[in-house]
C-alpha cells in the first residue's frame, strides 16, 4: 500500500497546480452570464500540456495513463473551478472512443489529443430517473444503420461537441440491461437540433433532438444491444473524474471558510472563536477527509480492477451529495450574506458540487446501486 | 382539547377563496408560480397589493383604525394560508409587515398619518437599513453615524443586504447617534427618503443571479429630526419592537405543505424502471420525514397562534419557528432538486422573468427548483441568523 504519487503523477499535479494558479476561472464564472463558446486557446494549452493525451494508448499519441492520473489532474482543475470540458470530451468522449471500431479510433483519437475534437455523451432524458436500464429513447435497426428519434437532455458540452455519443434502446423494454446500444453521431448531422443552455455550475449543456437521424453500423460502439457494460465502465470513470474535481472544489470551500472565520469579526472576536462554529468546521474537515478517502478507494480499486470497485465508485459519488453537500451548505452559512453573493468564489464552488450530485444519479440512487451490487 | 373548526371560520375561508378566484389575474398567478424567493417580482407583487388594498385586505394585522381588517388571529391565519395555497406572489414585507406595525406602535400621530396610507396603497416602497458590512449578527455594533445639525441629522456610512433598495423610495434605518456607552444605547431609528441627495444604491447579485440585495451608501445625507421614530438613542427598543413582527406571526407550515405537494406531483412524473419516483421507497422515506416534521411545525405554529389569541406573548418561540421554518424549507428545496435529477441543472434565469418570451427547456415545473434551492440558503442567514436565534432560545428560554 502506498498513497504517494509517483514521479509522473507528481509532474502532472505540479503542472496542473501551476496552470490553475495562473488561470483560475472563478472570475470567468462571475462574468459569464450568457452562453459562451469553447475557450479555444485554453483548450489548445491543455493539448500542449499533454493533458488531452492522458488516457489514450501510445499508438494514438496518448500517454497510456489511467484513472489515477486523471484523478490527480482533475482535483487540481477543481481547485481552479476550470470551465474547460475535460470530463465531457476526454473522460467520457475519449472513454467511449477507446471502445469504438479500430478505424474510427485511428481517426478520432489523434484529433482529440490535438485539441481538434469535442465530444459529448447524450444519456439523460427528461422525466426519467437516470440509470442505463431506464433509457427509453429508441434507435430503430435497419439494414443500412440505426435510425434515431427522440430527445436527450442536459447533454454536457452538447452545444459545442463535434461528435455525440448517444445511448439508445435498440431492443427490449425499459428496465432491460440488454438492448442498449451506443453510437457515435456527427453533431451537425441532418435531423439533429441542439438547444444550448448553461448549467447551474457554469458549464455548457444542450437539449439534443433527433429526428430520423441515420447512423451507419460502423459507428456503433461495442456490439448492437450490448452496450451496457461499456457504458458502465466509461460512466464509472466519469463519476471518478467528477468526484476528483469536486474534491478539489470542496477543499477550497473548506479552506476559505476556515480562513474567513479567522478574519470576520463579530461581537469583538473572530467568529471562528465561537465553539458552535468550531465544531461545525471540524465536522466539515472530517467530511472532507472522508471524501478524500472514498475518492482514493474508488480510484485505486478501479485502476487495479478490484471486484468491488463499482461499489466504491457508487460510494464516492453518493458522498458528493452527503458529506459534500454538508461542506457546501456550511461554507455558505458561515460566510453569511457574503456566501450568498455572485461576487465571492464560495457560491461558484458551491454550485459546482451541487451540480455534481445531480449528474448521472444523485446520492440516493448511488447508495441504492451500491446496496444492489453487494457481492 | 379538540380540533373542531367553528362554522364561522369555514364560512370565512370560503369567502377568501371566492375572492381569490375572482380577483387573481393571470399575470399575478403566473408571477406567483415563478417566485423562487421570499421576495416576489416587484411589479406583480405591487399590482396584487393594489387589488387587496381595494378590498381593504392589504394589511389584515393592522388595527382597523389604520386600515386593518379587525380579523381574529384565526381569520388572519386562514387568510395567509389561502394566499399561500393559491400561490399568490408574497407581498413585499418591508412596509406592510415591518415599518407599518412599527409606526403604529412607536410612531408619532403625524408619522402615522403621513406614512401608513402610503404603505397601504403602495406609493411608498420601503427598504430596511439595518445590517452593515461589519455588523451582521452583531447588529448593535453598527457604525453608520447621524450627526445633529439644526433640525436635521446628517448621515454618513453604509448599509448592506438591503433587500430591494434599488426599488425603494423610503428606508427605515438604524443609525448611531452616540459613540460612547453600551452600543445598544446609542442607536436611533430614522425614516429616510431614498431620493435624498447623497444616497447611492448598488445592487448585489446573488447566487441565483438576481439582484435582490443592495449596498447603500450615505454621503452627508440630510434627514429631518421629525423623521425619527421613538427617542434619540432609543432606536434599539424600536427595532426590537419591529423584530417581533419580522420574526413572529409568520406561519411556515402552509407554504411548506404547498411545496411538498408540488414535489409529490413532480415525483409522480419521473419514470423509473419500476414505476415513478413517487413509488420509490427511498424517495418516500425522505418525503415522509419532511411530512412528519412539517406536521409537527404546523401544530407548533397553531399552539403559538392559540397563545396569541389569548393575548400571550410568544416571545422567544418566534425564534424557534424561524429556525424550523427556514431549515425545513431548505430541506424541501433539497428534495425538490433531488427529485428532478439533472433537469435541475439546466440554468435559465431568463425564463423566470415574468413575461419571458423564450419557452424554458425541459419541464416547466423544473426551472424554479435550483434558483429556489440556492436562494433559500439565505433564509438561515437573514432576519437574525439561525445561530443568533439558537442563542436567543438558549438564553431566554433555557436560561443558559
Amino acid at each position: 500500500m502506498n498513497f504517494q504519487m509517483n514521479d509522473e503523477q507528481q509532474m502532472l499535479a505540479d503542472s496542473a497546480r501551476s496552470f490553475v494558479r495562473a488561470n483560475s476561472d472563478v472570475e470567468k464564472h462571475r462574468q459569464n452570464k450568457q452562453l459562451v463558446k469553447l475557450d479555444a486557446a485554453t483548450w489548445q494549452q491543455f493539448a500542449e500540456l499533454g493533458w488531452l493525451a492522458v488516457p489514450f494508448e501510445e499508438k494514438h499519441g496518448g500517454l497510456g495513463l489511467g484513472v489515477t492520473e486523471t484523478m490527480v489532474l482533475l482535483e487540481s482543475l477543481g481547485e481552479g473551478l476550470i470551465m474547460a470540458p475535460y470530463i465531457a470530451t476526454v473522460v467520457m468522449g475519449g472513454g467511449f472512443l477507446r471502445h469504438a471500431r479500430e478505424l474510427v479510433q485511428d481517426e478520432k483519437i489523434p484529433a482529440l489529443i490535438e485539441g481538434k475534437l469535442q465530444l459529448a455523451f447524450a444519456a439523460e432524458e427528461y422525466e426519467r430517473v437516470f440509470s442505463l436500464e431506464n433509457t427509453a429513447m429508441s434507435g430503430e435497426v435497419q439494414d443500412n444503420g440505426i435510425v434515431l428519434n427522440g430527445t436527450k437532455a442536459c447533454v454536457l458540452n452538447g452545444d459545442q461537441a463535434d461528435l455525440l455519443v448517444v445511448l439508445v434502446r435498440t431492443e427490449g423494454a425499459v428496465g432491460d440491461r440488454h438492448g442498449l446500444s451506443l453510437m457515435l453521431v456527427d453533431a451537425n448531422a441532418e435531423g439533429i437540433e441542439r438547444l444550448p443552455h448553461r448549467t447551474v455550475d457554469g458549464r455548457q449543456g444542450a437539449e439534443v433532438r433527433f429526428s430520423n437521424v441515420l447512423v451507419p453500423h460502423e459507428f456503433l460502439i461495442g456490439e448492437l444491444n450490448q452496450a451496457a457494460d461499456i457504458a458502465d465502465s466509461v460512466l464509472q470513470e466519469a463519476l471518478l473524474a467528477i468526484s476528483a474535481e469536486c474534491v478539489g472544489s470542496l477543499s477550497v470551500l473548506l479552506e476559505q471558510t476556515v480562513e474567513y472565520s479567522k478574519t470576520r469579526q463579530q461581537f469583538g472576536v473572530p467568529i471562528g472563536k465561537f465553539q458552535a462554529l468550531q465544531h461545525r468546521m471540524t465536522d466539515m474537515f472530517i467530511a472532507m477527509e472522508q471524501t478524500r478517502s472514498l475518492l482514493l478507494a474508488a480510484t485505486l480499486k478501479t485502476a487495479e480492477g478490484h471486484k468491488d470497485a463499482p461499489r466504491a465508485v457508487h460510494a464516492i459519488k453518493a458522498q458528493l451529495g452527503r458529506g459534500g453537500r454538508k461542506i457546501v451548505q456550511e461554507a455558505i452559512q458561515i460566510h453569511g450574506g457574503m456566501g450568498m453573493t455572485d461576487e465571492l468564489g464560495v457560491g461558484h464552488y458551491a454550485k459546482r458540487v451541487t451540480a455534481a450530485d445531480g449528474m448521472f444519479g444523485n446520492a440516493d440512487r448511488h447508495l441504492m446501486a451500491m446496496a444492489a451490487a453487494r457481492p | 382539547m379538540d380540533l373542531q373548526i367553528p362554522e364561522s371560520e369555514k364560512f370565512f375561508r370560503d369567502e377568501v377563496r371566492t375572492f381569490l378566484a375572482e380577483n387573481l389575474t393571470d399575470d399575478i398567478r403566473r408571477a406567483g408560480k415563478l417566485v423562487t424567493s421570499v421576495f416576489s417580482p416587484v411589479e406583480e407583487a405591487m399590482a396584487w397589493q393594489k387589488i387587496l388594498h381595494k378590498q381593504g385586505w392589504a394589511a389584515p394585522h393592522w388595527p382597523e383604525a389604520f386600515g386593518g381588517t379587525g380579523w381574529s388571529v384565526s381569520q388572519r391565519a386562514i387568510f395567509a394560508e389561502e394566499l399561500v395555497r393559491a400561490e399568490t406572489p408574497p407581498l413585499v414585507p418591508m412596509g406592510l409587515l415591518m415599518c407599518g406595525p412599527c409606526l403604529i406602535g412607536c410612531g408619532t400621530e403625524q408619522q402615522k398619518a403621513e406614512y401608513l396610507p402610503k404603505i397601504l396603497n403602495g406609493e411608498h416602497f420601503w427598504c430596511q437599513g439595518y445590517s452593515e458590512p461589519g455588523s451582521g449578527s452583531d447588529l448593535a455594533s453598527l457604525k453608520t453615524f447621524a450627526e445633529k445639525d439644526g433640525d436635521d441629522y446628517i448621515i454618513n456610512g453604509t448599509k448592506i443586504w438591503t433587500t430591494y433598495a434599488h426599488h425603494a423610495n423610503r428606508m427605515f434605518a438604524l443609525v448611531r447617534t452616540k459613540k460612547d456607552g453600551k452600543p445598544q444605547q446609542g442607536i436611533t431609528f430614522l425614516l429616510l427618503d431614498m431620493k435624498s441627495p447623497g444616497i447611492t444604491v448598488e445592487p448585489i447579485v446573488g447566487l441565483d443571479e438576481v439582484p435582490e440585495q443592495c449596498q447603500v451608501w450615505f454621503d452627508n445625507v440630510r434627514v429631518p429630526q421629525a423623521n425619527r421614530v421613538g427617542r434619540e438613542n432609543d432606536g434599539w427598543t424600536v427595532a426590537k419592537y419591529l423584530l417581533m413582527f419580522e420574526r413572529g406571526g409568520q406561519a411556515y407550515a402552509p407554504g411548506l405543505n404547498v411545496l411538498l405537494e408540488k414535489i409529490r406531483v413532480m415525483a409522480g412524473k419521473q419514470q423509473g424502471t419500476h414505476g415513478t419516483l413517487k413509488d420509490d421507497p427511498v424517495w418516500q422515506y425522505k418525503m415522509a420525514s419532511l411530512e412528519a416534521d412539517i406536521l409537527a411545525l404546523e401544530f407548533t405554529e397553531m399552539r403559538i397562534k392559540s397563545a396569541l389569541s389569548s393575548g400571550k406573548d410568544p416571545g422567544a418561540l418566534a425564534s424557534m419557528t424561524k429556525i424550523l421554518g427556514t431549515e425545513l424549507l431548505q430541506k424541501a428545496t433539497e428534495l425538490r432538486i433531488e427529485t428532478l435529477g439533472a433537469q435541475a441543472l439546466i440554468w435559465q434565469p431568463q425564463a423566470l422573468v415574468p413575461g419571458a418570451e423564450q419557452p424554458p427547456l425541459g419541464p416547466e415545473y423544473a426551472m424554479t427548483a435550483m434558483p429556489h434551492y440556492l436562494n433559500s440558503r439565505a433564509c438561515s442567514i437573514y432576519g437574525g441568523s439561525n445561530e443568533v436565534q439558537r442563542g436567543i432560545i438558549a438564553k431566554a428560554v433555557l436560561g443558559l
